[in-house]
């Protein structure tokens, strides 16, 4: 491969633009991420495998990620839903449920985390008829994934939204004119138009909740092995001067980020060839 | 959002009913109930509890904080933005997809992780660690980490929003007023600038939200030193976990009210837009 730099332009500022712009992501982006591997070479096997796959840390793997399939798994069906809602149907409250949607962007994770434990504890608005009917929430894996659930929400509705506008509603048309149902015409006609988007926003959502904090260590109750996250308990290595553990867990997590941006990538590579850029 | 497009009304659909009612009960019970359930526990022991919590020195010192925290990290997010979305969007070069997958990744990123680069880069620990302390600077557990880590997860914001709108502007008029004599400058804040504007206070928005609301990786590099390195989300942390449910709900509310104006704005500036193109076309027609 050639490289090529700046062709046919007259405009001007490219390469200070370029410069800044490289140097200002490699000094404060790039360059603290390299410190992960640096301080993982300077542990042996035994000591980086002791870090990364003991019985509290594995204990800490599954239960992040389960609860982050499991948020993700319950946005991709009411998200589908609540998308599908919001861009085919005139109801009122319309407009002020599609503004409610980024609620979670919006609000810092830290009062989420708060706002959600007190709603689940065992006195709380949900939490007391949980409780009544046998279910703890607060203080649970269940816990962990209510709230990675609400953190996770934006993202399946928003991938999906323009792609559910921009479906012709002809299709479903001719479709039904044609004497399918329509539980027929949405399975065989409109889930496969949008499933690249709803497998992207799945994925955006599972790979949110795999690396959140905020909004959980308020109501899991972080205790060993039972609802300990992976994040916090880089955490907790760190408080204990364990800054080589620390490094290597995190290190872990970052490759795991990596593949999800990765997996992000070439799925929505896949939905822009499905439709076209925004066609 | 769903514009220039005739939404089907439920009429008497039962199916229609009841997929409405699912989606808002879904939004019901996960949006709107923790929204809600903030300002009645702000407010759950009074006005009186309200205002002494959010005015107490503690909190002022962390909402000043908190301020700076994002005067100093949305500025230079904005300036890398604008660096970044006029040579990826304006001139073709190798490595451009990847230049462009690389801004996104401080969102892909744990916030702790995110945190914790920074302190095995410049703790006592860390690798610049024994140069700072031998000339006496602090970065971790102080307020320069602080602004580091708000810096990190905040790089993508201004970047994102303007890179696809100076990329939908092309490059002919800019060429025009360059052909015309116009400097690069002048041309930039001309033609370049006024073109994405909604793009950039949209990117601003955000950016200036997430700033101040960041929690996990300022948690970390913090040290929760109060009146000194505690910012509103950490002091919501402290006051919970001392069991001040008030004051840490009144904190919050401070927070939650700052997100919900960011939404509010944000949608203004998206409709502003939508109305300044629905104005230019109408005067291209007309003419």
């Amino acid at each position: 491969m050639r490289l090529h730099f700046a062709r046919a332009s007259v405009l001007p500022g490219f390469g200070l633009t370029l410069g800044y712009s490289t140097a200002y992501m490699g000094l404060l982006v790039l360059l603290p991420l390299a410190v992960f591997p640096l301080w993982a070479s300077r542990m042996d096997f035994g000591q980086f495998w002791q870090a990364v796959a003991s019985p509290r840390v594995m204990a800490s793997y599954r239960l992040t990620l389960g609860a982050a399939l499991a948020g993700a798994l319950a946005n991709a069906v009411f998200g589908l839903v609540t998308a599908w809602v919001l861009t085919r149907y005139e109801f009122p409250g319309r407009r002020l449920a599609d503004a409610l949607v980024d609620i979670p962007f919006a609000l810092p994770t830290a009062v989420s985390g708060i706002a959600l434990t007190a709603l689940y504890s065992k006195n709380g608005w949900i939490g007391r008829y949980l409780e009544a009917a046998g279910i703890q929430a607060a203080y649970t894996p269940l816990g962990v994934a209510l709230a990675l659930t609400f953190i996770g929400l934006p993202f399946v509705v928003r991938t999906l939204q323009p792609i559910l506008e921009d479906l012709d509603p002809e299709l479903e048309e001719a479709a039904g004119s044609l004497g399918a149902g329509k539980l027929r015409t949405f399975f065989r006609v409109v889930f496969p138009a949008l499933l690249p988007a709803l497998l992207t926003g799945f994925a955006l959502a599972f790979a949110r909740g795999v690396g959140e904090y905020g909004s959980v260590v308020f109501i899991a109750g972080n205790k060993p092995m039972h609802t300990e996250i992976t994040s916090l308990l880089v955490l907790t290595k760190l408080e204990q001067y364990d800054y080589a553990g620390a490094a290597a867990l995190a290190l872990v997590m970052l490759i795991l980020s990596f593949i999800l941006l990765l997996v992000i990538n070439i799925l929505q590579w896949w939905s822009t060839r499905h439709f076209g850029e925004g066609a | 959002m769903a514009q220039g497009r005739r939404l089907a009304s439920a009429g008497s659909d039962p199916v229609r009913w009841l997929l409405i009612g699912v989606a808002v009960l879904f939004l019901t019970v996960f949006l709107v109930l923790p929204l809600a359930c903030v300002f009645i526990e702000a407010l759950a022991r009074g006005p009186a509890v309200y205002w002494r919590s959010i005015t107490d020195s503690d909190a002022l010192s962390a909402m000043l904080l908190t301020l700076l925290t994002a005067g100093v990290a949305v500025p230079l997010n904005l300036v890398f933005g604008l660096a970044v979305a006029w040579c990826v969007a304006k001139f073709s070069f190798s490595g451009k997809t990847l230049l462009v997958t690389l801004i996104d990744l401080p969102f892909s990123v744990s916030p702790v992780v995110a945190g914790l680069a920074f302190v095995l880069l410049f703790g006592m620990q860390g690798l610049f660690g024994p140069w700072l302390a031998a000339h006496d600077i602090r970065i971790i557990f102080a307020v320069p980490g602080i602004f580091l880590v708000t810096i990190f997860v905040t790089v993508p914001f201004v970047a994102r929003e303007l890179i696809p709108a100076m990329q939908a502007q092309g490059t002919d008029e800019e060429q025009a007023a360059l052909l015309l004599g116009a400097s690069g400058w002048r041309t930039f804040w001309r033609v370049t600038l006024p073109g994405v504007r909604w793009a950039l206070v949209y990117g601003v928005i955000l950016c200036n939200a997430r700033a101040m609301g960041e929690f996990g990786a300022v948690s970390v590099v913090s040290g929760h030193i109060r009146g000194q390195t505690n910012t509103l989300p950490l002091a919501v942390e402290i006051l919970y976990n001392e069991y001040q449910f008030a004051a840490a709900f009144s904190v919050a509310s401070l927070l939650t009210l700052l997100g919900l104006a960011a939404l509010v704005a944000r949608s203004l500036a998206e409709r502003l837009q939508r109305r300044q193109a629905a104005l230019a076309t109408a005067a291209t027609l007309s003419e």
